[in-house]
């Protein structure tokens, strides 16, 4: 692979994965609730794309069908934290370890899609408007519109009441209860949504790479919370930059550091380790420019 | 109406540390009363607010609103006609979101959070006019997020919050007492104000007697869960500060404190 299509993989990598991006934002940077959901709902979208591409259902259809389901595995984690009165990350985890299960019921084992299954990427309107463009430059195409249409589309709906009572929950759930609105409901909208986007990200991710691995949700909760730390800290100095915006460029940024690492020759095996310790550096660094800018408003101020 | 009856809260049921509060405590208040309550730490006046709001459960007893027992109704149901002002003034609001946000959550209350925009230009004007009658210039920062305010500030706008749609009852737990003198008297006015023109049965809590004897229709004093002083109409015109302030010292002896 020439050093162009590795940059064009890369990105397009960055920009399927920006929805579950989108997806830790909502419930990390906005709900305030660190949700492992992740973990699980990810390869269910890829379970479910996997088993019925190769059933030949329509790869449109299908990726509806792993948005609904993630959506169910949002709403079983908010249940049983909401409801059930389980600690946040305590109701991820449940959710997650069911769903590893219930990832190979679906799938039956480690599954491949056939080359010659139509995807998204080769079939439908997006073959029809794209069809021309050689697949590599097709995919970095439609995995764009798709980021920048979820991302318009979460933007104006952060906008609606709905989303405003959203925002309004992560930030003070007492106010929420003083509108006398059940703060509990909010919170299991909020990742249920959360939770379909992930799925959905799964599914164009087994799409793309036509495959599904039952471990391949392992890390990927991690990867979201440092896209968006990374993202919002990067952008933090820019106040107009709007929180979608930001972890859709950390998503790509932090796919294109993991890929120059493997460029320069790491072992695949030590992928997760180097993705943790990235995590790792980009909280330490997240702190330090918290105190810095604390230091700098006093000097401002005096 | 607001009506208590036979509550008996216990806290820690079970345990060494079970505490009766309130045993058999009884209370009525009518529509448009500006209750004072005042007493010393530990007396049961934010327990009693708590109590109403439906923040904590209570063992035995009825909570009767307009003539309907809310005793099983969950909170957030409560806020539907109740509108409650907390002594921290980060309680209040939402400090990431912009006070047009915030005052467009408050106007919203009661109604579906649905997917139309959350802001509504045409009520702008109205939310302007509010923010000036508090005199702090908050009507020109309507785009500034509530965490950049002051505590005095968010106050009022958490005030202005939780009565801008219509409500019965007003709960005021100590809400002046994190403020400076010269903030504390201006959401005092304002607090009055808003109680009088919206017609609104208030209960307020405070440690400050002047406050108490100024504002208030009747001013209940509390210890050790009952009620010890509850005066209104000539009697309570006839109470002054220095008489709260010999009763409070010497139920305050007392207990050692």
């Amino acid at each position: 692979m020439n050093i162009i299509d590795l940059a064009v993989n890369t990105i397009t990598q960055g920009l399927i994965y920006a929805l579950l991006s989108y997806a830790v934002y909502i419930t990390y940077k906005i709900l305030d609730f660190p949700d492992l959901t992740v973990d699980g709902s990810f390869p269910l979208g890829a379970a479910i794309t996997a088993v019925l591409l190769t059933n030949n259902v329509n790869p449109y259809l299908t990726l509806l069908v792993a948005l609904a389901f993630g959506a169910l595995a949002g709403l079983v984690t908010g249940f049983i934290h909401v409801r059930l009165n389980i600690r946040a990350l305590l109701a991820g985890i449940i959710t997650m370890t069911g769903l590893f299960s219930i990832n190979l019921q679906i799938a039956g084992s480690n599954l491949i899609v056939d080359r010659t299954i139509d995807t998204i990427f080769t079939s439908g309107i997006f073959n029809v408007l794209f069809g021309n463009i050689p697949l590599i430059y097709r995919k970095l195409v439609i995995t764009l519109i798709i980021a920048l249409a979820f991302k318009l589309i979460l933007d104006l709906y952060f906008k609606t009441k709905n989303g405003l009572l959203l925002r309004a929950v992560g930030d003070n759930d007492l106010v929420v209860t003083m509108l006398a609105k059940d703060k509990g409901t909010v919170k299991i909208i909020g990742l249920t949504i959360a939770n379909a986007l992930v799925a959905l990200s799964g599914s164009i991710v087994c799409q793309e790479q036509r495959s599904f691995s039952s471990t391949m949700g392992t890390g990927q909760v991690v990867f979201g919370l440092a896209t968006v730390i990374m993202g919002t800290t990067i952008f933090k100095r820019f106040g107009f930059v709007k929180g979608t915006t930001a972890v859709l460029v950390g998503s790509i940024v932090y796919k294109a550091c993991i890929q120059v690492a493997l460029t320069l020759g790491l072992p695949a095996n030590l992928l997760k380790l180097v993705t943790s310790i990235l995590f790792l550096v980009i909280l330490v660094y997240g702190n330090y420019q918290q105190k810095t800018t604390k230091v700098v408003s006093k000097n401002a101020r005096a | 109406m607001l009506e208590l009856k036979n509550i008996t809260k216990i806290y820690n049921p079970g345990l060494v540390t079970e505490m009766c509060l309130f045993d058999d405590f009884n209370l009525t208040i009518e529509d448009g009363q500006f209750v004072s309550i005042v007493g010393s730490n530990g007396s049961g006046k934010t327990s009693l607010l708590n109590i109403i709001c439906g923040n904590i459960p209570i063992e035995q007893g009825e909570i009767i609103i307009n003539g309907k027992n809310i005793v099983k109704m969950p909170e957030h149901k409560r806020h539907n006609s109740i509108g409650r002002v907390y002594q921290n003034s980060s309680m209040g609001s939402c400090p990431n979101l912009t006070i047009l946000e915030n005052l467009s959550l408050a106007d919203h209350k009661g109604k579906t959070f649905g997917l139309s925009w959350a802001l509504n230009k045409s009520r702008i004007d109205y939310y302007k006019e509010q923010l000036s009658s508090l005199g702090l210039g908050l009507e020109d920062k309507l785009h500034v997020k509530l965490g950049a305010l002051s505590g005095g500030q968010r106050q009022a706008v958490s005030l202005i919050m939780s009565t801008l749609t219509p409500i019965d009852f007003l709960i005021l737990d100590e809400h002046t007492a994190a403020l400076d003198p010269k903030t504390a008297e201006t959401i005092m006015i304002l607090t009055d104000k808003i109680v009088r023109e919206k017609k609104l049965t208030a209960m307020m809590v405070t440690h400050n007697l002047r406050y108490a004897a100024e504002y208030g229709d009747r001013i209940l004093m509390m210890d050790k869960g009952n009620i010890i002083l509850d005066r209104s109409g000539k009697e309570k015109e006839s109470t002054s500060i220095d008489d709260l302030l010999n009763i409070f010292t010497k139920i305050s002896i007392e207990c050692g404190n």
